[in-house]
């Protein structure tokens, strides 16, 4: 019904309104412009859901326990701690981190050379929950108990922050979203005003021949909806583009490069247009119709 | 049809017309005349609703002037065909869709044969794809005429249609006029050509009503 609407542009009824102006390229670079700028909001919000989503798993299904004991006990305390964990339900693959791995942790910070083997290192040991959980609390109560130099670290500290920054970015990407369909919808208004205000004769002579309000709007709501539609297809387009032209996720590996669209995602960016031509209908009926009371 | 009942206009500088009684009844033809600025304009355009009486009751149709929405004057104004003293048009239509306007806004399509006929008679033919800015005085008038009749309107509402016509085109017009009469169309011609009122005689029954002092009088006999 839509379609059938919009392919009624440009016969005799939109005709009645003359086609040139600066409205015309006003609309439409507006149209471009603010989806190009959505695409790349919509990147963001699409790409901080999946960070998130990735935060909160990888943490949330590890935990780590440290031991810190005096050189002699921290065998004993390793054994103890793993025998503790073989029985913990909802705990899975318990496993004391070799001296290697342990290098390769502290890598990044102190180099390759570190004598890890004459450091006094807390022993680390790390453990996969299940699905269903495990008692956090409980397991707090018994590492005390059993291997007083334990501690479990169960990442919720990490895992929180980072999860609620994603969170806010996304909010960030989806607040970007509606401010750019707010901005686009003022500056459409602002530019079907100056079409109706620079049409005055027209309407006024569409009137004498008993043209009603919705047939005068009308004419005009189509055409800015079409020049909104046409215009933020190109500005998606444009967008894509830019988002193709990004350095990929695996060459860098950070959040920045890894701003895109994946899978179905892809397909986000093609709702933009729709969407731009609804905020552009919205706003130029609303505009020609006060417009018209205006003028009556 | 239309029917006023002490119908007064005023506008910020006084009074222009006042008291006014009378019926514009269906397949009536009226003339109008008076001096300038004694509002024959006036009294066509509360006809059609672009002004409304600020006094007395004004029945346009089924409807009190005042009381009518927007819409429902658009809808008053399909069934009055109007020819302005200024003519004005779409300038960037051409002519022959400023003259189907009406029936485009109506959501009709105009039949191209009727109207290559409409446009031939008003000896337009030639120019049905110039833009109006191009066309001289009368033939702007004579396209205004085409686009008041184009759909058979109910009541025609003409403020000098001959203003700009030479007389054997506003003979031609004239026959119009009558033949839509005929048709049972009702029509209030304004003019101050009183050799046009005369030579309606014996082509039309029509009444001469003059504006003087504020108010429509019948003057002299019918013709």
């Amino acid at each position: 019904m839509i379609l059938r609407w919009l392919n009624r542009a440009e016969t005799g009824a939109d005709r009645v309104v003359p086609p040139t102006g600066h409205t015309v390229w006003l609309t439409g670079f507006t149209a471009a412009a603010m989806t190009f700028l959505a695409v790349f909001a919509l990147a963001l919000s699409l790409a901080a859901g999946r960070l998130a989503d990735r935060w909160s798993d990888a943490l949330s299904n590890t935990a780590t326990i440290r031991i810190s004991a005096p050189a002699d006990q921290l065998p004993a305390q390793t054994r103890a701690v793993l025998a503790l964990l073989d029985t913990t339900p909802g705990i899975s693959g318990p496993r004391a981190l070799s001296t290697a791995e342990q290098r390769a942790l502290l890598e990044p910070w102190f180099g390759p050379d570190l004598p890890v083997e004459s450091l006094s290192l807390p022993q680390l040991v790390e453990f996969t929950a299940d699905d269903g959980g495990y008692d956090v609390q409980g397991l707090r109560l018994r590492l005390q108990a059993e291997a007083p130099g334990a501690v479990l670290d169960d990442h919720t500290r990490w895992r929180r922050p980072l999860t609620v920054a994603a969170e806010r970015l996304r909010l960030l990407g989806w607040l970007s979203l509606a401010l750019i369909g707010g901005a686009m919808a003022a500056m459409i208004t602002l530019a079907a005003n100056t079409a109706l205000a620079a049409n005055a004769k027209v309407i006024q002579v569409l009137r004498l021949v008993g043209a009603q309000d919705g047939f005068i709007a009308g004419a005009f709501v189509r055409r800015f909806t079409l020049r909104a539609l046409s215009g933020s297809a190109v500005g998606a387009l444009a967008g894509i583009g830019g988002i193709l032209l990004l350095p990929s996720a695996d060459a860098a590996g950070g959040f920045l490069t890894g701003l895109g669209f994946q899978g179905w995602g892809w397909l986000a960016p093609a709702a933009l247009p729709p969407l731009a031509a609804l905020v552009a209908w919205g706003a130029t009926r609303t505009a020609a119709f006060a417009k018209l009371r205006e003028l009556t | 049809m239309i029917s006023f009942d002490k119908v007064g206009y005023s506008y910020g500088g006084g009074e222009l017309l006042s008291d006014i009684s009378l019926t514009l009844a269906p397949g009536s033809f009226h003339f109008l005349t008076g001096p300038s600025g004694a509002g024959k304009t006036t009294f066509l355009k509360l006809c059609y609703g672009e002004l409304l009486p600020t006094s007395g009751r004004l029945m346009l149709f089924d409807g009190e002037a005042r009381g009518l929405s927007r819409d429902a004057v658009a809808l008053v104004r399909r069934r009055v065909g109007v020819v302005h003293q200024d003519c004005q048009f779409l300038d960037h239509l051409p002519v022959a869709a400023n003259v189907a306007l009406p029936l485009t806004v109506a959501g009709k399509e105009a039949e191209v044969a009727d109207l290559q006929d409409l446009l031939g008679w008003v000896g337009l033919r030639p120019l049905a794809d110039a833009l109006p800015p191009s066309l001289s005085g009368g033939e702007r008038q004579r396209a205004a005429v085409a686009r008041a009749v184009i759909t058979s309107p109910d009541v025609i509402l003409a403020d000098e249609p001959t203003g700009n016509l030479d007389w054997e085109m506003s003979l031609r017009l004239l026959k119009l006029f009558a033949e839509l009469n005929r048709m049972g169309k009702t029509l209030v011609v304004a003019t101050h050509d009183m050799n046009l009122i005369r030579a309606a005689k014996g082509l039309v029954a029509a009444r001469v009503l003059r504006i003087q002092n504020r108010r429509v009088q019948l003057a002299g006999a019918d013709l």
